[in-house]
């Protein structure tokens, strides 16, 4: 009794494993594919010989490096400029004594539940305004400051001692010195968390990036897949490539990081 | 704690932060609200003189707009149906990976995590051609018992089931570790003392988990739905809305009108409905969880 129990647990774990996993075998095999031979009955599960064509047609015919750059800028931009915007003013709302913080800080956490989409259009405008949309700054500069951001950089930067931040004080730091010599170097496991939630967030976007950027050549990869995928329908290994070379950059940084990304998920769950 | 700093300072070290916050976030909110009472649109967009002031008329629009009633009965049955069951599979596999018969469970976690990280468009193109009803994975495997074929995305009954199903699969790994965490902090006394009084698994489950993680349940729940209310790459991608519009999301509206057909004034008042919707259900949501447990 005991034993089979132990058995089912385990079978329903490694079926749940293989049900979870399969879509992705699935497509890094069909990628390798030769074209047309995903689309026969029965499926095939592996290339009957591995086929690079359509990695070579995607940057070669399809300019797929050209997208692959404009993510890459992005999600890196908005990382480094968020991570040092949120990072000062979760920092001045964790140990920094002023009138009305409570309340200003409450009302940011409330402003949570406002959806972005709300925002859309007016910044769409705003940004048009500018002469910004089709640029990387249509993304970057709105991405610059996150409510999430700060809070989770100050649950974290409340636990540093206050006596460490008077100690220097007493020395002579100045406020900007306190931030940048103490402050940043304590904070570096919650600045790697902010940093790869902000990156993987900013890659993964689809919804921003298919309305700021409304030439092609500034697609971003969900974008231009997405894009891609209307034209190319039919071939169905050329798309499972395109998926592939998606999602690769954004797991090689989860998989190196995923302590850091699992400890946000809990840091974000835990108000107060 | 410290004292006062001066204003130059504090204007420093928050200013970056409001300032863009401010700009592209608050006003932009109270903008939303009178574009949406404006008829703004894409002679509107040329010339701003034609833009006309016309009250609530946008909201009276939409209430009488049959194809707004139908995206909010996707996304309705999206959120209520989607929503619990996943909720329901992340606590599932919680429960399963926290068991002690459960060997390599990093392995376990890190695999049935991956979807969560994954870009949403590439996995529902992944998942448009695994519901393809000729050559699709999941009809070969329903024909090995005998069922099928059927048209997952081209059946207007089927599509959203199927996207909830692909949603379920992509999310349930993010509440999953939330779960995991919760069942580790019940403290290990009381399934003890509850196995001498010869309470039985279920009944463990029934009134010692799910009671203790009636607060995380809670945050799973609102965090689930207001993620789920705002579907829109899953459609985008995989049915364009169709077939038959019974896929449309809010959302997705939202987008068609506002971005595709620049009626702004119109697409902004289906933004701030999708805002009052999400608002109203999270009050529901802690008004529930508050009359059952506290």
């Amino acid at each position: 009794m005991y034993r089979t129990k132990k058995y089912l647990i385990v079978c329903l774990a490694i079926i749940i494993g293989v049900f979870t996993f399969l879509p992705f075998l699935w497509m890094i095999s069909a990628s390798f594919m030769q074209t047309g031979e995903a689309n026969i009955y029965p499926p095939k599960l592996l290339p009957s010989k591995i086929d690079f064509s359509h990695y070579k047609t995607l940057f070669t015919n399809l300019d797929l490096s050209r997208y692959l750059i404009n993510s890459l800028i992005i999600s890196l931009g908005v990382t480094f400029f968020s991570l040092i915007v949120n990072s000062m003013a979760g920092y001045a709302f964790a140990k920094f004594k002023f009138s009305r913080k409570k309340s200003l800080f409450n009302f940011l956490l409330s402003s949570m539940i406002i959806p972005a989409q709300v925002t859309m259009l007016p910044v769409f405008l705003m940004l048009k305004k500018m002469g910004l949309i089709n640029t990387y700054f249509a993304i970057i500069i709105p991405g610059m400051a996150s409510i999430f951001g700060i809070f989770l950089i100050r649950q974290y930067a409340l636990s540093i001692p206050d006596s460490l931040i008077e100690a220097a004080r007493i020395d002579g730091a100045s406020e900007f010195l306190i931030y940048r010599k103490i402050i940043l170097p304590l904070c570096k496991p919650i600045l790697v968390t902010l940093g790869l939630f902000t990156f993987m967030g900013t890659w993964n976007d689809f919804l921003w990036p298919l309305i700021v950027m409304t030439d092609s050549s500034m697609y971003t990869m969900p974008v231009a897949l997405a894009n891609l995928m209307g034209e190319h329908v039919q071939d169905t290994e050329l798309m499972m490539a395109g998926s592939v070379l998606t999602i690769i950059p954004v797991l090689i940084v989860f998989l190196a990081l995923q302590k850091y990304y699992m400890h946000g998920i809990l840091m974000g769950s835990v108000k107060e | 704690m410290r004292s006062s700093v001066n204003i130059k300072i504090l204007i420093l070290f928050l200013g970056p932060s409001l300032i863009v916050l401010t700009v592209f976030f608050f006003l932009p909110v109270i903008a939303a609200f009178f574009l949406s009472l404006t008829d703004f649109d894409i002679y509107s967009l040329g010339n701003i003189s034609y833009l006309r002031f016309v009250g609530f008329e946008n909201y009276v629009q939409l209430l009488n707009d049959p194809l707004f009633w139908t995206a909010l009965k996707n996304t309705f049955y999206f959120v209520l149906v989607g929503g619990p069951l996943s909720v329901v599979v992340s606590l599932g596999t919680a429960v399963l990976l926290n068991s002690k018969f459960v060997p390599f469970k990093k392995l376990f976690r890190l695999i049935y995590f991956l979807p969560v990280v994954t870009t949403l468009v590439a996995v529902s193109i992944v998942w448009k051609y695994i519901y393809h009803p000729r050559f699709g994975l999941l009809n070969y495997f329903l024909s090995l018992f005998n069922i099928g074929p059927l048209d997952w995305l081209g059946n207007p009954s089927l599509a959203m089931p199927s996207i909830i199903l692909m949603a379920i699969w992509k999310n349930f790994g993010y509440n999953m570790i939330i779960f995991i965490a919760g069942l580790q902090n019940i403290p290990l006394e009381l399934y003890e003392s509850a196995s001498i009084e010869g309470a039985n698994a279920w009944q463990k489950f029934k009134y010692i988990t799910i009671p203790m993680l009636a607060p995380t349940t809670l945050f799973v729940s609102v965090i689930t739905m207001i993620g789920y209310f705002q579907l829109f790459a899953e459609p985008y991608v995989m049915t364009q809305g169709g077939p038959l519009n019974s896929t449309l999301s809010i959302v997705l509206y939202m987008y068609q009108e506002g971005f595709r057909w620049w009626n702004i004034g119109y697409s902004t008042s289906i933004a701030f409905m999708l805002f009052v919707i999400i608002l109203i259900g999270t009050i529901i949501q802690f008004k529930l969880q508050k009359e059952k447990y506290v």
